[in-house]
Protein backbone atom coordinates (compact mmCIF):
# COMPACT_ATOMS: atom_id res chain seq x y z
CA UNK A 1 0.00 0.00 0.00
CA UNK A 2 2.74 2.52 0.58
CA UNK A 3 4.67 1.30 -2.19
CA UNK A 4 1.57 2.42 -4.33
CA UNK A 5 1.29 5.83 -2.71
CA UNK A 6 4.65 6.41 -3.15
CA UNK A 7 4.34 5.49 -6.72
CA UNK A 8 0.99 7.76 -6.97
CA UNK A 9 2.78 10.58 -5.61
CA UNK A 10 5.93 10.34 -8.05
CA UNK A 11 3.53 10.09 -11.13
CA UNK A 12 1.66 12.58 -10.53
CA UNK A 13 4.30 15.08 -10.12
CA UNK A 14 6.08 13.72 -13.00
CA UNK A 15 2.42 13.87 -15.48
CA UNK A 16 2.21 17.71 -13.94
CA UNK A 17 5.64 18.82 -14.99
CA UNK A 18 5.49 17.46 -18.20
CA UNK A 19 1.97 18.27 -19.23
CA UNK A 20 2.14 22.12 -17.81
CA UNK A 21 5.39 22.50 -19.52
CA UNK A 22 5.41 22.55 -23.48
CA UNK A 23 8.95 22.26 -23.81
CA UNK A 24 8.76 18.89 -22.19
CA UNK A 25 5.74 17.78 -23.72
CA UNK A 26 6.22 18.99 -27.08
CA UNK A 27 9.34 16.98 -28.26
CA UNK A 28 7.60 13.68 -27.35
CA UNK A 29 4.44 14.14 -29.36
CA UNK A 30 6.26 16.20 -32.42
CA UNK A 31 9.37 13.78 -33.35
CA UNK A 32 7.01 10.69 -33.41
CA UNK A 33 4.82 12.79 -35.88
CA UNK A 34 7.61 13.96 -37.72
CA UNK A 35 9.45 10.22 -38.06
CA UNK A 36 6.03 8.80 -39.33
CA UNK A 37 6.20 12.05 -41.78
CA UNK A 38 9.27 11.27 -42.88
CA UNK A 39 9.79 7.90 -43.51
CA UNK A 40 5.94 7.18 -44.56
CA UNK A 41 6.09 10.09 -46.64
CA UNK A 42 9.30 9.67 -48.24
CA UNK A 43 9.99 5.99 -48.52
CA UNK A 44 6.14 5.26 -49.71
CA UNK A 45 7.60 4.50 -53.34
CA UNK A 46 9.76 0.94 -50.98
CA UNK A 47 5.91 -1.00 -51.27
CA UNK A 48 7.07 -1.38 -54.89
CA UNK A 49 10.26 -2.98 -54.23
CA UNK A 50 10.09 -6.60 -55.35
CA UNK A 51 9.42 -9.06 -53.07
CA UNK A 52 7.62 -6.48 -50.14
CA UNK A 53 4.79 -8.23 -49.26
CA UNK A 54 2.82 -5.95 -46.75
CA UNK A 55 -0.97 -5.76 -47.89
CA UNK A 56 -1.94 -2.75 -45.79
CA UNK A 57 1.11 -0.51 -47.30
CA UNK A 58 3.89 1.62 -46.48
CA UNK A 59 2.10 4.14 -43.66
CA UNK A 60 1.06 1.14 -41.34
CA UNK A 61 4.32 -0.66 -41.96
CA UNK A 62 5.93 2.45 -40.66
CA UNK A 63 3.38 3.43 -38.15
CA UNK A 64 4.11 0.17 -36.19
CA UNK A 65 7.76 1.13 -36.11
CA UNK A 66 7.18 4.86 -35.14
CA UNK A 67 4.77 3.55 -31.93
CA UNK A 68 7.75 1.43 -30.86
CA UNK A 69 10.04 4.13 -31.28
CA UNK A 70 7.34 6.72 -29.24
CA UNK A 71 7.67 4.23 -26.62
CA UNK A 72 11.23 3.42 -26.56
CA UNK A 73 12.03 7.40 -26.79
CA UNK A 74 9.17 8.26 -24.04
CA UNK A 75 11.15 6.06 -22.09
CA UNK A 76 14.37 8.08 -22.60
CA UNK A 77 12.89 11.22 -21.80
CA UNK A 78 11.89 10.01 -18.84
CA UNK A 79 15.28 9.26 -18.15
CA UNK A 80 15.91 12.51 -18.59
CA UNK A 81 13.44 13.82 -16.02
CA UNK A 82 14.54 11.37 -13.51
CA UNK A 83 18.30 12.60 -13.96
CA UNK A 84 17.33 15.89 -13.96
CA UNK A 85 15.76 15.08 -10.10
CA UNK A 86 19.07 13.84 -8.94
CA UNK A 87 21.21 16.71 -10.62
CA UNK A 88 18.88 18.74 -8.89
CA UNK A 89 19.08 17.31 -5.10
CA UNK A 90 15.25 16.63 -5.27
CA UNK A 91 15.90 12.58 -6.21
CA UNK A 92 17.70 12.53 -2.53
CA UNK A 93 15.31 13.98 -0.53
CA UNK A 94 12.49 11.47 -2.57
CA UNK A 95 14.93 8.46 -1.32
CA UNK A 96 15.12 10.28 2.36
CA UNK A 97 10.90 11.04 2.02
CA UNK A 98 9.43 7.53 0.67
CA UNK A 99 9.16 4.72 3.23
CA UNK A 100 9.51 1.99 0.35
CA UNK A 101 11.76 2.93 -2.61
CA UNK A 102 10.79 0.58 -5.15
CA UNK A 103 7.07 2.79 -5.49
CA UNK A 104 9.69 5.40 -7.08
CA UNK A 105 10.40 3.37 -10.21
CA UNK A 106 7.21 2.17 -10.50
CA UNK A 107 5.66 5.78 -10.26
CA UNK A 108 8.03 6.85 -12.94
CA UNK A 109 7.23 4.07 -15.37
CA UNK A 110 3.58 4.67 -14.71
CA UNK A 111 3.78 8.39 -15.47
CA UNK A 112 6.15 7.83 -18.44
CA UNK A 113 3.02 5.36 -19.42
CA UNK A 114 0.04 7.77 -19.40
CA UNK A 115 2.85 9.60 -21.36
CA UNK A 116 3.32 7.24 -24.04
CA UNK A 117 -0.99 7.02 -24.33
CA UNK A 118 -1.14 10.12 -24.77
CA UNK A 119 1.62 10.42 -27.73
CA UNK A 120 0.73 7.18 -29.00
CA UNK A 121 -3.14 7.91 -29.15
CA UNK A 122 -1.65 11.06 -30.73
CA UNK A 123 0.08 9.65 -33.67
CA UNK A 124 -2.96 6.84 -33.87
CA UNK A 125 -5.26 9.60 -34.72
CA UNK A 126 -2.93 11.26 -37.30
CA UNK A 127 -2.00 7.83 -39.03
CA UNK A 128 -6.31 7.24 -38.98
CA UNK A 129 -6.72 10.59 -40.56
CA UNK A 130 -4.06 10.00 -43.66
CA UNK A 131 -6.16 6.83 -44.30
CA UNK A 132 -4.33 3.95 -42.64
CA UNK A 133 -6.35 0.41 -41.62
CA UNK A 134 -5.26 -0.45 -37.96
CA UNK A 135 -6.27 -3.73 -35.93
CA UNK A 136 -5.32 -5.72 -33.21
CA UNK A 137 -3.39 -5.10 -30.06
CA UNK A 138 -0.81 -3.26 -28.78
CA UNK A 139 -0.07 -4.94 -25.75
CA UNK A 140 3.64 -5.81 -27.67
CA UNK A 141 4.01 -2.00 -27.70
CA UNK A 142 3.24 -1.37 -23.95
CA UNK A 143 5.95 -3.79 -23.04
CA UNK A 144 8.86 -2.60 -25.20
CA UNK A 145 7.53 0.75 -23.86
CA UNK A 146 7.74 -0.48 -20.13
CA UNK A 147 11.36 -2.32 -21.02
CA UNK A 148 12.34 1.33 -22.39
CA UNK A 149 11.43 3.04 -19.35
CA UNK A 150 13.15 0.73 -16.99
CA UNK A 151 16.32 0.76 -18.98
CA UNK A 152 16.54 4.60 -18.86
CA UNK A 153 14.97 4.31 -15.47
CA UNK A 154 18.16 2.01 -14.57
CA UNK A 155 20.63 3.94 -16.06
CA UNK A 156 19.25 7.44 -14.93
CA UNK A 157 19.02 6.40 -11.19
CA UNK A 158 22.60 4.63 -11.41
CA UNK A 159 24.53 7.78 -13.17
CA UNK A 160 21.94 10.57 -11.50
CA UNK A 161 23.30 13.29 -14.23
CA UNK A 162 21.75 14.52 -17.54
CA UNK A 163 25.52 13.44 -18.93
CA UNK A 164 23.97 9.76 -18.75
CA UNK A 165 21.74 11.44 -21.75
CA UNK A 166 23.85 9.33 -24.64
CA UNK A 167 24.32 5.87 -22.84
CA UNK A 168 20.50 6.21 -21.86
CA UNK A 169 20.18 7.01 -25.72
CA UNK A 170 22.06 4.78 -28.02
CA UNK A 171 21.08 1.28 -27.38
CA UNK A 172 17.28 2.23 -27.70
CA UNK A 173 18.86 4.06 -30.69
CA UNK A 174 20.36 1.10 -32.20
CA UNK A 175 18.32 -1.40 -30.48
CA UNK A 176 15.40 0.03 -32.78
CA UNK A 177 17.42 0.72 -35.82
CA UNK A 178 19.44 -2.91 -36.05
CA UNK A 179 15.47 -4.29 -36.81
CA UNK A 180 13.80 -4.29 -40.28
CA UNK A 181 12.80 -0.73 -40.05
CA UNK A 182 12.53 0.00 -43.89
CA UNK A 183 11.70 -3.19 -45.27
CA UNK A 184 10.72 -6.56 -43.81
CA UNK A 185 12.84 -9.00 -42.69
CA UNK A 186 13.04 -10.98 -45.92
CA UNK A 187 14.52 -8.31 -47.81
CA UNK A 188 16.89 -7.11 -45.42
CA UNK A 189 20.38 -8.12 -46.95
CA UNK A 190 24.17 -8.76 -45.12
CA UNK A 191 25.11 -7.91 -42.07
CA UNK A 192 22.21 -6.22 -40.87
CA UNK A 193 19.82 -9.18 -41.72
CA UNK A 194 21.77 -11.65 -39.19
CA UNK A 195 21.58 -8.69 -36.42
CA UNK A 196 17.80 -7.98 -36.91
CA UNK A 197 17.15 -11.86 -36.82
CA UNK A 198 18.55 -12.28 -32.90
CA UNK A 199 16.95 -8.82 -31.81
CA UNK A 200 14.42 -9.26 -29.62
CA UNK A 201 12.79 -6.15 -30.78
CA UNK A 202 12.39 -7.84 -34.35
CA UNK A 203 9.78 -10.09 -33.18
CA UNK A 204 8.08 -7.22 -31.40
CA UNK A 205 7.99 -5.75 -34.51
CA UNK A 206 6.86 -8.00 -37.01
CA UNK A 207 4.07 -9.50 -34.27
CA UNK A 208 3.03 -5.80 -34.25
CA UNK A 209 2.91 -5.60 -38.10
CA UNK A 210 1.12 -8.42 -38.50
CA UNK A 211 -1.55 -7.11 -35.68
CA UNK A 212 -1.82 -4.21 -38.33
CA UNK A 213 -2.17 -6.49 -41.10
CA UNK A 214 -4.96 -8.98 -39.61
CA UNK A 215 -2.49 -11.93 -39.70
CA UNK A 216 -0.74 -12.56 -36.32
CA UNK A 217 2.57 -13.61 -36.84
CA UNK A 218 4.87 -14.90 -33.42
CA UNK A 219 2.48 -13.65 -30.94
CA UNK A 220 3.86 -16.00 -28.08
CA UNK A 221 7.21 -15.04 -28.83
CA UNK A 222 6.75 -11.84 -28.88
CA UNK A 223 4.90 -11.48 -25.65
CA UNK A 224 7.67 -13.82 -23.91
CA UNK A 225 10.15 -11.81 -25.39
CA UNK A 226 8.48 -8.03 -24.09
CA UNK A 227 7.88 -9.76 -20.69
CA UNK A 228 11.81 -10.55 -20.52
CA UNK A 229 12.99 -7.56 -21.57
CA UNK A 230 10.31 -5.47 -18.78
CA UNK A 231 11.56 -7.82 -16.04
CA UNK A 232 15.45 -7.66 -17.13
CA UNK A 233 15.06 -3.67 -16.98
CA UNK A 234 12.90 -3.83 -13.74
CA UNK A 235 15.81 -5.67 -11.94
CA UNK A 236 18.33 -2.68 -13.37
CA UNK A 237 16.24 -0.51 -12.46
CA UNK A 238 16.00 -1.55 -8.78
CA UNK A 239 19.23 -2.09 -8.58
CA UNK A 240 19.92 1.05 -10.10
CA UNK A 241 17.98 2.55 -6.88
CA UNK A 242 19.89 0.56 -4.99
CA UNK A 243 22.90 2.35 -5.60
CA UNK A 244 21.63 5.83 -6.17
CA UNK A 245 20.76 4.64 -2.38
CA UNK A 246 24.68 3.88 -1.09
CA UNK A 247 25.78 6.73 -3.12
CA UNK A 248 23.66 8.90 -0.44
CA UNK B 1 46.11 46.09 -40.31
CA UNK B 2 45.73 42.93 -42.24
CA UNK B 3 47.96 41.07 -40.79
CA UNK B 4 47.41 42.03 -37.42
CA UNK B 5 43.66 41.06 -38.61
CA UNK B 6 45.05 36.96 -40.05
CA UNK B 7 46.99 36.67 -36.66
CA UNK B 8 43.24 37.67 -34.81
CA UNK B 9 41.47 35.28 -36.76
CA UNK B 10 44.25 32.97 -36.22
CA UNK B 11 44.07 32.82 -32.81
CA UNK B 12 40.87 32.72 -32.22
CA UNK B 13 40.09 29.85 -34.81
CA UNK B 14 43.04 28.09 -32.95
CA UNK B 15 40.85 28.81 -29.54
CA UNK B 16 37.79 27.23 -31.26
CA UNK B 17 39.47 24.13 -32.51
CA UNK B 18 41.10 23.56 -29.20
CA UNK B 19 38.29 23.78 -27.48
CA UNK B 20 36.17 21.54 -29.21
CA UNK B 21 39.15 19.12 -29.04
CA UNK B 22 39.26 19.23 -25.44
CA UNK B 23 35.37 17.63 -25.38
CA UNK B 24 35.80 14.72 -26.51
CA UNK B 25 32.03 13.84 -26.82
CA UNK B 26 31.99 17.53 -29.22
CA UNK B 27 34.63 15.23 -31.66
CA UNK B 28 33.69 11.93 -31.34
CA UNK B 29 29.59 12.14 -31.38
CA UNK B 30 29.12 14.19 -34.39
CA UNK B 31 31.55 11.51 -36.55
CA UNK B 32 30.54 8.16 -34.89
CA UNK B 33 26.35 9.27 -34.93
CA UNK B 34 26.68 10.05 -38.47
CA UNK B 35 28.42 6.63 -39.54
CA UNK B 36 26.22 4.59 -37.63
CA UNK B 37 23.10 6.53 -39.48
CA UNK B 38 25.26 5.65 -42.53
CA UNK B 39 25.39 1.88 -41.54
CA UNK B 40 22.18 1.43 -40.56
CA UNK B 41 20.32 3.05 -43.33
CA UNK B 42 22.62 1.68 -46.55
CA UNK B 43 22.18 -2.14 -45.41
CA UNK B 44 18.55 -1.56 -44.55
CA UNK B 45 17.49 0.26 -47.65
CA UNK B 46 19.70 -1.77 -49.91
CA UNK B 47 16.55 -3.06 -51.97
CA UNK B 48 15.29 0.46 -52.50
CA UNK B 49 18.04 -0.04 -55.44
CA UNK B 50 15.92 -2.42 -57.04
CA UNK B 51 13.05 0.33 -57.47
CA UNK B 52 12.95 1.46 -61.54
CA UNK B 53 14.75 4.51 -61.96
CA UNK B 54 17.28 4.16 -58.71
CA UNK B 55 20.38 6.05 -59.98
CA UNK B 56 22.88 3.60 -58.82
CA UNK B 57 23.02 -0.27 -57.38
CA UNK B 58 24.48 0.74 -54.12
CA UNK B 59 22.62 2.52 -51.56
CA UNK B 60 25.78 3.14 -49.44
CA UNK B 61 26.94 5.57 -52.33
CA UNK B 62 23.42 7.12 -52.71
CA UNK B 63 23.01 7.48 -49.11
CA UNK B 64 27.04 8.98 -48.48
CA UNK B 65 26.53 12.39 -49.21
CA UNK B 66 23.91 12.39 -45.94
CA UNK B 67 26.89 12.29 -43.26
CA UNK B 68 28.30 15.19 -45.19
CA UNK B 69 24.88 17.47 -43.85
CA UNK B 70 24.75 15.91 -40.89
CA UNK B 71 28.10 17.17 -40.12
CA UNK B 72 26.85 20.67 -41.07
CA UNK B 73 24.02 20.43 -38.57
CA UNK B 74 26.52 19.43 -36.02
CA UNK B 75 28.93 22.43 -36.94
CA UNK B 76 25.73 24.94 -36.61
CA UNK B 77 25.11 23.27 -33.31
CA UNK B 78 28.55 23.46 -31.68
CA UNK B 79 29.39 27.20 -33.78
CA UNK B 80 26.19 28.46 -32.33
CA UNK B 81 26.31 26.60 -28.17
CA UNK B 82 30.40 28.07 -28.09
CA UNK B 83 29.94 32.02 -29.07
CA UNK B 84 26.58 31.25 -26.92
CA UNK B 85 28.85 30.56 -24.00
CA UNK B 86 31.15 33.06 -24.75
CA UNK B 87 28.40 35.69 -24.44
CA UNK B 88 26.53 34.56 -21.32
CA UNK B 89 30.25 33.30 -19.70
CA UNK B 90 31.01 37.70 -20.32
CA UNK B 91 33.65 36.43 -22.49
CA UNK B 92 32.71 38.68 -26.06
CA UNK B 93 32.15 41.76 -23.34
CA UNK B 94 35.78 41.26 -22.51
CA UNK B 95 36.96 41.01 -25.89
CA UNK B 96 34.93 43.81 -26.58
CA UNK B 97 37.29 46.04 -24.63
CA UNK B 98 40.13 44.80 -26.73
CA UNK B 99 41.49 46.36 -29.77
CA UNK B 100 40.43 43.00 -31.58
CA UNK B 101 38.08 43.52 -34.15
CA UNK B 102 34.72 42.15 -33.89
CA UNK B 103 34.90 40.52 -37.44
CA UNK B 104 37.78 38.66 -36.23
CA UNK B 105 35.88 37.09 -33.81
CA UNK B 106 33.56 35.45 -36.55
CA UNK B 107 36.27 34.74 -38.64
CA UNK B 108 38.29 32.89 -35.90
CA UNK B 109 34.92 31.26 -34.72
CA UNK B 110 33.87 29.73 -38.46
CA UNK B 111 38.14 29.24 -38.89
CA UNK B 112 37.28 26.44 -35.96
CA UNK B 113 34.05 25.19 -37.55
CA UNK B 114 36.07 24.52 -40.84
CA UNK B 115 38.70 23.05 -39.60
CA UNK B 116 36.23 20.56 -37.83
CA UNK B 117 34.20 19.90 -41.22
CA UNK B 118 37.53 19.31 -42.68
CA UNK B 119 38.47 16.82 -40.45
CA UNK B 120 34.99 15.27 -41.29
CA UNK B 121 34.42 15.70 -44.91
CA UNK B 122 37.96 13.45 -44.59
CA UNK B 123 36.45 10.68 -42.36
CA UNK B 124 33.42 10.35 -44.46
CA UNK B 125 35.44 10.61 -47.86
CA UNK B 126 37.59 7.64 -46.40
CA UNK B 127 34.87 5.74 -44.84
CA UNK B 128 33.23 5.61 -47.84
CA UNK B 129 36.56 4.46 -49.70
CA UNK B 130 37.11 1.94 -47.44
CA UNK B 131 33.70 0.74 -47.36
CA UNK B 132 34.22 -0.09 -51.41
CA UNK B 133 32.31 3.31 -52.56
CA UNK B 134 33.37 4.24 -56.23
CA UNK B 135 33.52 8.17 -56.58
CA UNK B 136 32.27 8.57 -60.29
CA UNK B 137 33.63 11.83 -60.13
CA UNK B 138 36.97 10.24 -59.83
CA UNK B 139 40.07 12.04 -57.64
CA UNK B 140 38.89 15.17 -58.96
CA UNK B 141 35.69 15.13 -57.74
CA UNK B 142 36.60 14.11 -54.37
CA UNK B 143 38.92 17.31 -54.19
CA UNK B 144 35.40 19.20 -55.18
CA UNK B 145 33.42 17.56 -52.77
CA UNK B 146 36.10 18.29 -50.23
CA UNK B 147 35.58 22.16 -50.99
CA UNK B 148 32.11 21.57 -51.30
CA UNK B 149 31.58 20.48 -47.75
CA UNK B 150 33.83 22.85 -46.42
CA UNK B 151 31.73 25.71 -47.86
CA UNK B 152 28.36 24.56 -46.45
CA UNK B 153 30.25 24.14 -43.10
CA UNK B 154 31.26 27.64 -43.55
CA UNK B 155 27.34 28.64 -44.36
CA UNK B 156 25.93 26.38 -41.47
CA UNK B 157 28.82 27.24 -39.01
CA UNK B 158 27.33 31.29 -39.81
CA UNK B 159 23.99 30.39 -39.32
CA UNK B 160 25.17 29.06 -36.04
CA UNK B 161 26.95 31.89 -35.22
CA UNK B 162 23.62 34.19 -36.01
CA UNK B 163 21.20 32.28 -33.87
CA UNK B 164 23.83 32.44 -30.88
CA UNK B 165 24.28 36.54 -31.39
CA UNK B 166 20.90 36.84 -31.93
CA UNK B 167 19.82 35.07 -29.23
CA UNK B 168 22.87 35.09 -26.49
CA UNK B 169 21.43 31.48 -25.42
CA UNK B 170 23.13 28.07 -26.00
CA UNK B 171 19.86 26.75 -24.71
CA UNK B 172 17.73 28.59 -27.47
CA UNK B 173 20.48 27.74 -30.02
CA UNK B 174 20.00 23.94 -29.45
CA UNK B 175 16.43 24.32 -29.44
CA UNK B 176 16.63 25.07 -33.17
CA UNK B 177 18.06 21.47 -33.56
CA UNK B 178 14.90 19.90 -34.59
CA UNK B 179 14.06 22.49 -37.02
CA UNK B 180 17.04 21.48 -38.89
CA UNK B 181 16.24 18.67 -38.35
CA UNK B 182 13.44 18.61 -40.07
CA UNK B 183 14.97 20.14 -43.11
CA UNK B 184 17.24 17.02 -43.51
CA UNK B 185 14.28 14.62 -43.06
CA UNK B 186 11.96 16.37 -45.46
CA UNK B 187 14.70 16.81 -48.62
CA UNK B 188 15.71 14.29 -51.57
CA UNK B 189 18.17 12.66 -48.29
CA UNK B 190 16.54 8.77 -48.75
CA UNK B 191 15.02 8.81 -52.63
CA UNK B 192 15.79 10.57 -55.22
CA UNK B 193 13.11 12.93 -55.72
CA UNK B 194 11.76 12.14 -58.89
CA UNK B 195 11.08 8.88 -56.96
CA UNK B 196 9.10 10.02 -54.00
CA UNK B 197 5.64 8.95 -54.31
CA UNK B 198 3.69 11.39 -51.96
CA UNK B 199 3.38 14.54 -53.63
CA UNK B 200 3.51 17.31 -50.99
CA UNK B 201 6.14 15.38 -49.73
CA UNK B 202 8.06 15.45 -53.50
CA UNK B 203 6.90 19.36 -53.10
CA UNK B 204 8.66 20.20 -50.29
CA UNK B 205 11.49 18.16 -50.92
CA UNK B 206 11.78 20.92 -54.09
CA UNK B 207 11.48 23.55 -52.47
CA UNK B 208 14.10 22.51 -49.51
CA UNK B 209 17.56 23.73 -50.37
CA UNK B 210 19.11 21.25 -48.24
CA UNK B 211 17.78 18.75 -51.36
CA UNK B 212 19.92 20.61 -53.69
CA UNK B 213 23.32 20.54 -51.55
CA UNK B 214 22.46 16.65 -50.65
CA UNK B 215 22.48 16.50 -54.70
CA UNK B 216 24.89 18.53 -55.41
CA UNK B 217 27.09 15.61 -52.84
CA UNK B 218 25.76 12.90 -54.77
CA UNK B 219 26.30 13.72 -57.87
CA UNK B 220 30.09 13.49 -57.39
CA UNK B 221 29.50 9.94 -56.12
CA UNK B 222 26.84 8.31 -57.86
CA UNK B 223 26.63 10.60 -61.48
CA UNK B 224 30.11 12.10 -61.97
CA UNK B 225 30.38 15.44 -63.26
CA UNK B 226 26.92 16.75 -63.23
CA UNK B 227 26.77 20.92 -64.55
CA UNK B 228 23.22 21.35 -63.05
CA UNK B 229 23.43 19.64 -59.98
CA UNK B 230 26.78 21.26 -59.14
CA UNK B 231 26.12 25.08 -60.06
CA UNK B 232 22.36 24.73 -58.04
CA UNK B 233 24.22 22.78 -55.03
CA UNK B 234 27.00 25.90 -54.89
CA UNK B 235 24.78 28.20 -55.60
CA UNK B 236 22.43 27.23 -52.38
CA UNK B 237 25.54 26.78 -50.43
CA UNK B 238 26.66 30.17 -51.29
CA UNK B 239 23.36 31.86 -51.02
CA UNK B 240 23.18 30.59 -47.35
CA UNK B 241 26.76 31.44 -46.61
CA UNK B 242 26.99 34.86 -47.75
CA UNK B 243 23.30 35.50 -46.24
CA UNK B 244 24.01 33.85 -42.81
CA UNK B 245 27.72 35.95 -42.25
CA UNK B 246 25.87 39.10 -43.10
CA UNK B 247 23.29 38.58 -40.65
CA UNK B 248 25.70 36.77 -38.33
CA UNK B 249 28.36 39.94 -38.86
CA UNK B 250 25.03 42.91 -38.36
CA UNK B 251 23.83 40.92 -35.40
CA UNK B 252 27.54 40.72 -33.68
CA UNK B 253 27.73 44.81 -34.34
CA UNK B 254 24.37 44.75 -32.22
CA UNK B 255 25.56 42.40 -29.69
CA UNK B 256 28.78 44.92 -29.32
CA UNK B 257 26.88 47.69 -28.83
CA UNK B 258 24.98 46.34 -26.24
CA UNK B 259 27.60 45.03 -24.87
Amino acid sequence: MRTLSVAEGVAWRVLHNVFTNPSLLIPSLIFPLFFFTAFAGGLSRIDQVPGFDYPPGYTAFQFVFVLLQSAAFGGVFTGFGIARDFESGFGRRLLLAAPHRSGIVLGYAAAALVRWLVTAAVVTVVALLVGMNVGGSSVDLVGLYLAAILWATGVALRLRTMQAGPVMQMPVFLLLFFAPVYVPLALLQGWIHNVATYNPITRVLEAGRGFLAGSPTEVGLAFALAAALVLGFSLWALRGLRSAEHAG
Amino acid sequence: MSERFVEQVGQLARRSVVRTARQPANVVFPLVFPLLLLAVNSTGLQSATHLPGFPTDSYLAFALAVPFMQGALFATMNAGTDLARDIQTGFLNRLALTPMRGIALLGGQLGGVMAMTAVQAAVWIAAGLILGVHFAAGVGGIAVLFIFSLLIGLGFGALGAFLALRTGSGEAVQGMFPVFFVFLFISSMAMPRNLIEIKWFQTAATLNPVSYLIEGIRSLIVIGWDAEALALGFGVAILIAVTAITLASVSLRTRLTRS
